[in-house]
């Protein structure tokens, strides 16, 4: 079934393009329905999930590449599921959403439909060759996507980011050789690399492959100081796209933190866990203080997103540092950092297609350019205010479930970080507010007399992630058991690891 | 001990060549004008002829042959199959391209002497035979950069890899001399006892040497010049024959002779690291700003030999060393014939510019581009991406991470000039007219090269247990 939900949407990027009768809105049409087969199946799954079991559940594998132990391998637990539904959440609402498609349609919807098989597949991979495989072809999806359908200096940016994140994963290409030759029998099996600890005893190399892996995924996901492809992508996408980036290509960064660095190089995580805090304590500062400086309303959101990924960084940090701390307050931080992931995809994912809206309507980031849309978009106020809301970390809403409890556990594992951590939520707070108040309240400029409200498709997709915000902020049961299954599964294997 | 007759039968494949070439040699001679094109099929016909010959002996490998000069190991066979598929996908591109020259034919006969120089690079394990391969494949190539009588680039081309091989096979030349003054023997079986207590520094002036005329096959620091040059102004199918199939046998051959000698106390393994590293980053960096996609090509073919050299530095160190070196140069043959298949589709266009918008107007050819330039990046799942994978591994696993760490750097910076071809490929607006396009035999080589390249990195399986129990004789 899990190799279904990465097949279907590859084929369907195939058929998109093969289906020369269909245009315009019906090619669309089937496009989101394709897209949406993923989300069905999972559902299916998390229906099927087993919280009682631990390890990875749904699993299917075949040969193919045994002499250098390579397996196809596809699975799910409770760290995975939530993150891959999220996925398949995000693409069809992207898919479906209005862009400018500067006449390349089909082209557009294709390379969605290809990400979003390459997406999953990143999530759903048990095999560090086949995981590697996917994420390597997320760029080169991205990469077409910014460049062809982006606005002001898309190609430059999509340049930047191309060669920034694959410098990224060729140092993950390394740190991946350092697990492999370790190991005896060679195996690029996850489960299996996680059983063995190949680098268990050996500082030196299991420095270096953390290293390897920090500065990788740290450019993914992003932490500053490699941030810096970060912004020049987001403004120049178009918003669909700067929503998978910001909801699920930032999350492969932060879910590799925990599947493969916490879990197979615990030692020297261990050792460095509080540089690993400082970090991402730096993002949170850094990544507020200079949303709050822009003018630039997609530059604010995305700066933002340092912000929010240096909560995540710092939740997995705290659950890493095996001597500090009690388990149960690790646990809490690291259950916090993945429904933080969650968050995060939903509501920033959710601002970038309001961005996207803003932008098709007027063209214009500017913040200084805009005022008093309320009386003329209130559904896009309503909703605009509520994902900031919940951005901004207000109680009832899935910020705050995240940020809570990313900051009590923390509390007990680094007191300081998270005391300077605190700091960012404040200043986040201004900054979503001033940015509410300079698009919404105030004069209406002349200019925009005839700007048009939400439309429907616009709100069909928004609705869903407005629900669910809500939904995880007041009842988030249901999703914390699933993570809290993977989060003890996960930090139980930490410390036997480590022998404590 | 074998009996002293000759065991013929071992050497079926480059028999094959060879008879095949006369006969190649005869068609071309005596055919009327209109019928020179068939001698394209009859050297195909000779190269499926000899590339089964090769599959038979590849069921039970004879080894070490002709008393002790020649290996017919796997690897050689392997190394044999790849040249013999790539000179026969180079044959595809130049039915067309060559359709009006009156030496049509001739050119067959150059192309098949090429193929076969090349194959004895890959068996020699006697320095004699080795430099028998390298002159035969360089000779029958300087006239095939120079076919073009009439074009000053192409002239220009030939006169160059002339002189930059004359100097290099002066010094392979000198330095075969000083390994037999110093081991007592040409057949690289007596290298180990015959190099025992020899003088360190001269015997890493004699590798070094040797190691040079290597490198001007290769096409690799320090006489590299020549590949920007014949990438440009050969004829583009031509091109794409002489950066390819001359590199499988020189490669093979420097593994070989490496893995003969044997760590020494200066050893060859420091000596062929700094060569991979200077290969691929100044190949890399040459590349960088090049407007013109045939030199643009031909720097990249110089930093591949970089990468390529990664596993000769493993040889003896890593398992995978040979299975590393054969996977790359598959995947690197193929590629390069993909991506100058593009080149001589367009008719030999290689101003960047007039790629522009090329995924409109052309899209196929497009994609061919992407694949080919994609899996000289090592993005996955290609088949570049395998033969970097195993390089990268063989040279950690040997002990020089610096080296991949180094390779991956570059592996960045490579990205960065195809994507100065893709992206305006991709994004721009396509020309008013298309392109004209030449003919259906290059479409067809280029298109298969392109698919094998993707074949290679979903089922790499197959060939990677083929290449697993190559070894190197004579060891």
């Amino acid at each position: 079934m899990l190799t279904a939900v990465i097949f279907v949407p590859l084929a369907g990027a195939v058929a998109v393009l093969a289906l020369r009768g269909l245009e315009g809105r019906r090619l669309r049409a089937v496009a989101t329905a394709i897209s949406a087969v993923p989300l069905v199946l999972l559902v299916v799954a998390w229906a099927r999930f087993d919280l009682g079991r631990g390890g990875f559940q749904l699993v299917e594998s075949a040969r193919w590449i045994p002499s250098i132990g390579v397996g196809y391998k596809v699975g799910l637990d409770g760290l995975s599921l939530p993150l891959a539904a999220l996925t398949a959440l995000l693409f069809p609402v992207s898919i479906a959403y209005p862009v400018d498609d500067k006449g390349r349609l089909r082209e557009y919807l294709a390379w969605f439909l290809f990400l979003e098989a390459v997406s999953l597949g990143v999530f759903l991979a048990l095999d560090l060759f086949l995981f590697y495989v996917f994420f390597d072809l997320s760029l080169v999806g991205m990469y077409f996507l910014i460049g062809q359908w982006g606005h002001g200096e898309a190609r430059r940016s999509a340049l930047k980011f191309f060669i920034y994140t694959l410098t990224g994963t060729l140092l993950i290409l390394l740190g991946i050789f350092g697990l492999y030759l370790a190991m005896s029998p060679r195996t690029f099996d996850m489960a299996e690399i996680i059983r063995q600890q190949p680098l268990a005893g050996n500082a030196l190399r299991g420095g270096l492959v953390f290293l390897a892996f920090a500065i990788g995924f740290g450019i993914k996901t992003p932490v500053v100081p490699f941030h810096t492809w970060l912004p020049a992508a987001h403004v120049d996408a178009p918003g669909p796209a700067s929503t998978i980036l910001a909801g699920v290509l930032l999350k492969m960064g932060t879910y590799a933190f925990v599947r493969i660095v916490l879990s197979m190089v615990p030692e020297a995580f261990d050792r460095y866990a509080i540089w690993v805090g400082i970090v991402a304590v730096v993002s949170i500062v850094y990544g507020a203080f200079v949303s709050l400086g822009q003018t630039n309303l997609k530059r604010r959101i995305a700066y933002t997103s340092v912000n929010h990924m240096g909560y995540v960084i710092l939740g997995i940090a705290a659950a890493a540092a095996v001597g500090r701390g009690s388990p149960s307050a690790r646990q809490l931080a690291l259950t916090g950092a993945t429904v933080e992931m969650v968050a995060h995809g939903l509501i920033t994912g959710a601002l970038f297609l309001l961005a996207g809206s803003v932008w098709n309507r007027g063209e214009e980031y500017d913040l200084e350019a805009y005022g008093g849309l309320t009386s003329r978009a209130p559904a896009m106020a309503g909703t605009t205010i509520l994902f900031a809301f919940a951005s901004l970390g207000l109680p009832g809403l899935a910020g705050f479930v995240a940020e809570f409890q990313v900051f009590v556990g923390t509390f007990d594992v680094f007191p300081w970080l998270a005391g300077i951590g605190l700091l960012g939520i404040l200043i986040t707070a201004a900054l979503f507010l001033q940015m509410l108040q300079k698009l919404f309240f105030g004069e209406l400029p002349e200019r925009w007399l005839t700007w048009p409200d939400l439309s429907r498709v616009e709100l069909v997709g928004l609705v869903p992630l407005a629900a669910l915000v809500v939904v995880i902020g007041v009842a988030p049961a249901w999703l914390l058991d699933v993570i809290d299954s993977a989060s003890k599964g996960i930090l139980a294997a930490t410390r036997a690891a480590l022998g404590r | 001990m074998k009996q002293m007759s000759l065991p013929l039968g071992e050497v079926l494949p480059e028999l094959v060549l060879v008879v095949g070439t006369v006969l190649t040699l005869m068609w071309a001679l005596f055919a009327p004008r209109r019928r020179q094109a068939a001698t394209a099929l009859v050297a195909l016909a000779v190269l499926g002829a000899a590339a089964v010959a090769t599959a038979v002996l590849l069921v039970d490998p004879p080894g070490s042959t002709f008393f002790g000069t020649y290996a017919a190991d796997p690897t050689a066979l392997w190394a044999k199959l790849i040249i013999i598929v790539g000179t026969a996908a180079a044959v595809g591109l130049s039915v067309e391209w060559f359709a009006s020259d009156p030496r049509h034919g001739d050119l067959y006969v150059l192309v098949l002497f090429t193929a076969l120089g090349s194959a004895l690079m890959a068996g020699a394990t006697d320095l004699m035979e080795l430099t028998i391969g390298i002159l035969l494949s360089s000779a029958a190539s300087f006239a095939l950069a120079a076919f073009h009588r009439r074009s000053p680039a192409s002239g220009e081309a030939g006169i160059k890899y002339f002189l930059v091989g004359g100097l290099a096979n002066a010094g392979l030349l000198y330095g075969s001399a000083l390994l037999f003054g110093l081991a007592g023997t040409t057949v690289y079986a007596g290298f180990r006892a015959g190099l025992a207590g020899a003088d360190a520094a001269a015997l890493a002036a004699a590798f070094a040497l040797v190691a040079v005329g290597l490198a001007f096959k290769l096409g690799a620091v320090p006489v590299h010049q020549w590949v920007p040059d014949v990438a440009h102004g050969s004829p583009a199918p031509m091109a794409a024959l002489i950066t390819a199939i001359p590199k499988v046998g020189s490669l093979i051959a420097i593994a070989r002779l490496a893995a003969a000698i044997g760590d020494s106390p200066v050893g060859w393994r420091p000596i062929v690291a700094v060569l991979s590293a200077a290969t691929m980053t100044i190949g890399n960096l040459a590349a960088l700003w090049q407007d013109d996609v045939r030199r643009l090509l031909g720097w990249s073919a110089v930093s591949m030999t970089g990468y390529g050299l990664m596993g000769v530095v493993a040889v003896g160190r890593s398992d995978i060393a040979v299975p590393s070196i054969l996977y790359f140069l598959l995947a690197y043959v193929v590629g390069n014939l993909a991506a100058f298949g593009v080149v001589v589709e367009l008719r030999g266009r290689s101003d960047i510019a007039s790629y522009s918008g090329l995924a409109r107007s052309r899209p196929l050819l497009f994609a061919v581009l992407v694949v080919a330039f994609l899996s000289f990046v090592g993005i996955p799942p290609l088949g570049g991406f395998v033969a970097k994978l195993e390089l990268f591994l063989a040279t950690i696993d040997a002990g020089y991470a610096w080296l991949a760490v180094l390779a991956v750097a570059n592996t960045v910076v490579s990205l960065f000039y195809y994507l100065r071809v893709l992206g305006p490929g991709y994004f721009e607006a396509p020309a008013p007219t298309p392109l004209p396009v030449l003919g259906r035999w290059s479409a067809v080589a280029t298109v298969t090269c392109a698919a094998a390249l993707i074949a290679m990195g979903l089922v790499a399986q197959p060939l990677l247990r083929a290449f697993q129990d190559g070894g190197l004789l004579p060891r």
